[in-house]
């Protein structure tokens, strides 16, 4: 018992300190009344940080375009990912490893200069619109930056590699006998696929969903820089109400409201592995 | 083992006021906005090192400063919103003008303009100021508009049917209500202060009636990027954002040639003030270099190079000839007379101006 105990101090530290301190820290800023000075709040047991975000629709529609937008990326890497992932696992063992680097190479330049090289790409005078026109297939640059499709083009290629890498494990440990098996008993490859491959590898896959998801729902700085200015997702909104309006308890309320609301999908993806 | 830690700690002990002797000074500038042989200048004059960091939007300065301890002893915020918050927030230490002599260099009218939010100059002296204004493409916009244009109001941005007609060639304004909203009051013949509800709904009323011609709303420094790189025509901005664009649009030489437009209706004018955080671990230092920087010849190789102007008259005859005669660095006395400084609106319609913001930005 004691030993087990010693082995779980770390996880319940970590949890503690990083999880339940700072949670704690963002309620106690949310119930605070805003004041200026420094730091710009006065501690109090006030509901007026919570009572700002239900006056109007402003921060649903913030939390909501989020979440919309945070699974179509989460979505559209999945769709990618997943025969990504089956290709490298099923890839020569010496080959895998090349591919496995090829897809973590881009992470070893910095985030913000990803961003850039593709607001090099996208913006009118860039190298798409160029190459376009070069070939005589339009006459004016199309507006590709500060669209929707740059932002979500943005994101998907941020988080790619966090939906690969799960379902690469998971095809990894797949028993390819049972493949075998299936086709010994008639399968066709496509019924195999749809009643052995699809079912074994599902709790990967809502992983890989889940951990494109949660970032992309927080996600401030693609959207600012690629995104147009009505997408006025939850991340820019949190920058907004604590640098613009210097209104932490707000600010702090609305990232319990995010927290709470990504709890959701997490204790759907328990229920799922619980169940498999 | 106590034998053989004692001389280490006595060592150690020796060691301590060496190192507090050692004078560091910690600036925290915007990025691109000094020369950088004033630094080693200053360094070499007074033996005191520089820490010198830089950061690119108002809020990043605010954020730091607004938690605390920030460590900085010079900070350089605007006069509106930031030095005034910072001022009534008790962030910042009051100067000591017998330790900065070169106070008495500064433009006596200009900082008036400042006493209004900080009363008696008490916590911050003027280093760079400039107008907000239009960046144009002026070959695009005349051919846009007509060849006959006056390319002096904000009439080229805010009147729907010239918005509609530059919508191609690519309209931003920089992502700042307070920086913008004044302009647009007083381009409706407003109070640029104004913050009545029926002042935002006139002034929400003329930025939405351009909202679908602009192709964005993104902070200053992306609007100096799009300006040099041609992917804007026209963009409100601050005025050295704009001049530093020319200038680098003339280097790349890419056909690119900018202007700037300051609003005949009145520009907001903004100044960045040399200011030392309540906190400062070394204030006499920091006192030390804002009387260094208050020298003519010192503020001259800094306006030479950055081409913003400056507070010291003095300093004029030795800026470099092409920007002192730029009258978008220097605008004419008469220029000035119609310029306006923004105030701060009270609390609740600082959250309404916000929102007012956001509306703008999501364009509903």
């Amino acid at each position: 018992m004691r030993g087990r105990l010693l082995l779980l101090a770390p996880a319940w530290g970590w949890l503690l300190l990083f999880v339940a301190a700072p949670a704690a820290i963002l309620a106690a800023i949310a119930l605070a009344e805003s004041d200026p000075g420094v730091p710009p709040f006065r501690l109090a047991l006030s509901a007026t940080g919570f009572a700002t975000l239900t006056e109007d629709t402003y921060y649903l529609d913030a939390l909501l375009t989020a979440l919309r937008v945070a699974a179509t990326t989460a979505a559209l890497c999945l769709l990618i990912a997943y025969p990504m992932a089956m290709g490298i696992a099923r890839a020569a063992p010496r080959r895998r490893v090349i591919l496995l680097a090829l897809l973590m190479l881009p992470f070893w330049t910095g985030f913000l200069l990803r961003v850039g090289a593709w607001i090099g790409l996208l913006r009118d005078e860039g190298w798409i619109n160029g190459m376009l026109q070069a070939a005589g297939l339009t006459d004016a640059p199309l507006t590709l930056l500060y669209t929707e499709g740059a932002m979500i083009a943005g994101m998907v290629h941020a988080y790619l590699p966090f939906a690969v890498l799960p379902l690469f494990a998971a095809f990894l440990r797949l028993d390819p006998s049972l493949g075998e098996a299936a086709a010994d008993l008639g399968a066709r490859p496509a019924i195999a696929f749809l009643t052995v491959t699809l079912p074994v590898t599902a709790p990967a896959a809502a992983a890989a969903f889940l951990l494109v998801f949660i970032p992309a729902a927080g996600e401030y700085v693609i959207p600012e820089l690629m995104g147009p200015p009505e997408a006025q997702l939850v991340g820019r909104v949190l920058w907004q109400e604590f640098f613009q309006n210097r209104d932490w308890p707000v600010a702090a309320a609305l990232a319990l409201a995010l927290l709470v609301l990504l709890l959701v999908p997490i204790r759907l993806f328990q229920r799922l592995e619980a169940r498999t | 083992m106590l034998r053989r830690l004692l001389p280490l700690l006595a060592l150690l002990l020796s060691a301590l006021p060496a190192a507090a002797q050692e004078r560091v000074l910690n600036v925290y500038n915007w990025s691109d906005y000094i020369d950088p042989y004033a630094v080693a200048r200053f360094t070499r004059e007074t033996g005191i090192r520089v820490r010198y960091d830089v950061y690119d939007s108002l809020e990043t300065l605010e954020g730091k400063l607004s938690a605390g301890r920030s460590g900085y002893d010079i900070v350089v915020p605007t006069s509106e919103p930031t030095f005034a918050r910072l001022v009534r927030a008790g962030a910042l230490r009051p100067l000591d003008r017998a330790a900065i002599p070169n106070w008495r260099n500064l433009d006596p009218v200009l900082m008036e303009r400042v006493a209004a939010i900080d009363p008696g100059n008490r916590h911050g002296a003027i280093y760079l100021w400039g107008t907000v204004g239009l960046g144009i493409r002026t070959d695009r916009v005349r051919a846009a508009l007509g060849p006959d244009v006056a390319l002096d109001s904000l009439d080229i941005l805010l009147k729907p049917e010239n918005a509609a007609r530059l919508a191609r060639c690519g309209i931003m304004v920089m992502d700042s209500p307070t920086d913008v909203l004044p302009s647009v009051l007083r381009w409706l013949g407003r109070d640029p202060n104004g913050s009545t509800a029926e002042d935002y709904r006139a002034a929400e009323q003329a930025l939405m009636g351009i909202r679908r011609h602009v192709r964005t709303i993104i902070a200053s420094g992306s609007i100096l990027d799009a300006l040099a790189t041609g992917e804007a025509c026209v963009a409100l901005t601050y005025s050295g954002d704009v001049i530093q664009a020319q200038a680098r649009a003339r280097e790349a030489s890419r056909g690119v040639e900018i202007g700037y437009v300051m609003p005949r209706e009145g520009a907001q004018l903004w100044f960045d003030m040399l200011a030392i955080p309540a906190d400062a671990p070394n204030p006499e230092a920091a006192q030390a270099f804002i009387d260094f920087l208050l020298r003519p010849d010192v503020m001259a190789g800094i306006t030479s190079h950055v081409r913003y102007p400056n507070a010291v008259p003095a300093s004029r005859p030795l800026v470099a000839e092409a920007v002192r005669s730029d009258p978008n660095v220097f605008p004419s006395a008469e220029a000035l007379s119609r310029t306006f400084v923004a105030g701060t609106p009270p609390r609740d319609a600082e959250r309404a101006r916000t929102r007012l913001w956001s509306r703008f930005k999501a364009g509903r």
